[in-house]
């Protein structure tokens, strides 16, 4: 009884730690944003005091933060639009019609889950030039739902295929076509493993940096995540300001991440065991 | 070609060439569907994902600038070149200690933090969701945070003085003896939530009984672990280790961000110097046949540890260790 004790008192006290780990980091850069440069230059690990919010308010009455906000939610919905459409039909057709050749199109999918965006990202760049995409959404968000494909399709195709054929068959019976079926049946039976896949689909969208810095130089068109960077180099001086800028940019994806936990957790442990 | 989907054919049938004919029909009518519902995708997928991959390949074997005519073909010269490069070589080096670091460092503070996060304690779900927080905010802003947590007098070297540890404060961005380790770090911060969950996960696939059992038999804490819980998370560690292997091989926006690969190329990985080399010098020949370099390091590593390590899961190692 006693060492059960003694092994929980060391359990809060790491617990303790790893919080300290985690969230002194996040404290630091909303509390710092709440700062002068003068407290901060003084005092890198102190409190506000006084409080002030000029930081925050010309972030938020700036104009780029909007800008790049809405940027990422406009890439984020198109590509995981684009990913689960079409992940979903051809999911559809990978899980529930027999044909030649449809477990080498599946592997092949499923390969795409090792190409690094990296490794393609020179010729895509080209590709990109070619097709007038560059500076355009379109840019990011296409390559980035193709990206989505494979985890999009590797979750979805044993969910389709785990649904009763008896079910297919009543509708069959009933007069639905196999589209009929699928649109009017099988996606709605999805909507969990749907609801999962367009979660990963938009988070990795949101978070990309990659893409988005070879595609775009004109700063009208940045995503957070590029406009974070590029507003920290270019205010490297201004640190309060650069505090209020990071800490007003985690708000989406933490409040998204509250939202979707669930969603996103089961997403990444489904994921993982195919 | 069969089109064993369809309860159509057995629901009605008629004379025997009427079923020929809507056979052919319906077999058609199935090639159609096919098409528009794989076709989008695959066209996507291949535009995209593989053709830019392939079209690597082919630029891996030409001096180019990116933009002139491509008609400098110089063999497999870029790959020689990138090979005896020191700098490329550095690159590999800093991938696989990161790689290395990862398997000796992470996993057992993400199995550790996972046991203690199963266990009872109170308040454990909001413990759980703050642990994970730092998985879902981007790299880039992960990076942002720490260049300013790290700058020199900043916020870290404040905290070390104020707990006693003032003699450990380094150049930490600066110092190329110790970049590397202070990246490490950070990606740590970020990722051993993910960890943590997946090993979570597993951790509620180990039956209370078995460990009771352990117990009954006499068996220590420690050995229970050791002999029954970590037999039992082998498949969830075996997935951590490929995934993070791949990660710490592609490793790119944290350090981009962070040091650019600099200083002195201390903290260069192959990502950030196929990029280097690509977009900021304009040989995209020679960054193409760094992006193969890459993608073969990957994929050799995904098919030899398919074969000798996953495999394992695959064949129900885990109902066999349990049964």
């Amino acid at each position: 009884m006693r060492s059960r004790r003694f092994g929980l008192s060391v359990g809060y006290l790491a617990a303790i730690v790893v919080l300290g780990v985690t969230v002194v980091p996040l404290l630091f850069v909303v509390l710092g944003g709440f700062r002068s440069n003068a407290q901060l230059n003084n005092d890198p690990a102190g409190l506000p005091g006084p409080w002030i919010s000029d930081n925050y308010a010309s972030v938020l009455s700036s104009g780029s933060f909007w800008t790049f906000l809405g940027n990422s939610a406009l890439i984020a919905v198109i590509a995981t639009g684009v990913a689960v459409g079409l992940g979903s039909m051809a999911g559809y057709a990978l899980s529930r019609y027999q044909f030649k050749g449809r477990e080498g199109l599946y592997t092949l999918f499923t390969l795409g889950l090792l190409f690094p965006l990296t490794v393609a990202t020179l010729p895509l760049y080209l590709w990109l030039r070619q097709l007038g995409m560059l500076e355009s959404f379109w840019g990011v968000a296409i390559p980035e739902a193709a990206f989505s494909l494979p985890v999009t399709i590797v979750i979805l195709r044993p969910f389709m295929h785990a649904i009763p054929g008896e079910i297919e068959d009543a509708a069959v019976l009933d007069g639905a076509s196999r589209l009929g079926f699928f649109w009017r049946i099988l996606l709605p039976l999805s909507t969990p493993a749907l609801t999962t896949v367009a979660v990963l689909a938009f988070v990795t969208s949101w978070n990309a940096y990659l893409l988005p810095l070879l595609v775009f130089n004109d700063s009208a068109h940045f995503t957070l995540p590029l406009g974070v960077a590029t507003f920290q180099s270019q205010y490297s001086q201004d640190t309060a300001r650069v505090l209020a800028f990071t800490a007003l940019s985690m708000i989406p994806a933490l409040a998204f991440f509250v939202l979707a936990e669930r969603r996103i957790v089961g997403g990444l442990t489904g994921s993982v065991k195919g | 070609m069969t089109t064993a989907t369809t309860p159509v054919r057995t629901a009605a049938r008629p004379s025997v060439p009427a079923v020929g004919a809507r056979r052919r029909r319906s077999g058609l009518r199935k090639r159609l569907e096919l098409a528009l519902l794989l076709g989008p995708a695959l066209l996507l997928f291949a535009g995209f994902v593989l053709v830019p991959i392939g079209i690597a390949a082919f630029y891996s074997l030409f001096k180019w600038n990116g933009f002139g005519p491509l008609d400098e073909f110089i063999g497999f010269d870029n790959y020689v070149d990138a090979f005896s490069g020191t700098v490329f070589q550095s690159a590999i080096v800093h991938n696989l200690i990161i790689a290395g670091l990862s398997i000796v460092v992470q996993l057992p503070l993400s199995i550790g933090l996972a046991m203690l996060l199963n266990r009872k304690l109170r308040g454990r779900a909001v413990l759980r969701a703050l642990v994970f927080a730092p998985y879902v905010l981007s790299e880039a802003i992960t990076a942002v945070i720490w260049v300013l947590m790290l700058q020199p007098n900043g916020f870290a070297d404040q905290v070390l003085k104020g707990a006693g540890l003032g003699g450990l404060v380094h150049q930490w961005l600066a110092d190329p003896g110790i970049v590397l380790y202070t990246l490490f770090a950070v990606i740590t911060w970020k990722y051993i939530g993910f960890g943590i969950i997946l090993l979570l996960a597993g951790l509620q696939g180990v039956p209370a009984e078995l460990r009771e059992a352990a117990a009954l038999d006499g068996a220590s804490a420690w050995q229970t672990t050791r002999h029954v819980v970590l037999p039992l998370l082998g498949p969830t560690i075996r997935i951590w280790i490929f995934l993070s292997v791949i990660g710490s091989l592609q490793l790119f926006d944290v350090v981009w961000i962070m040091t650019t690969g600099g200083p002195a190329n201390a903290s260069t990985t192959m990502a950030t110097y196929l990029v280097d080399h690509g977009f900021k010098r304009y040989e995209f020949g020679f960054g193409s046949a760094v992006a193969v370099i890459l993608f073969v390091i990957c994929f050799v590593f995904a098919l030899l540890y398919q074969r000798f390590a996953l495999r394992r899961d695959t064949q129900g190692a885990l109902t066999r260790m349990v049964g």
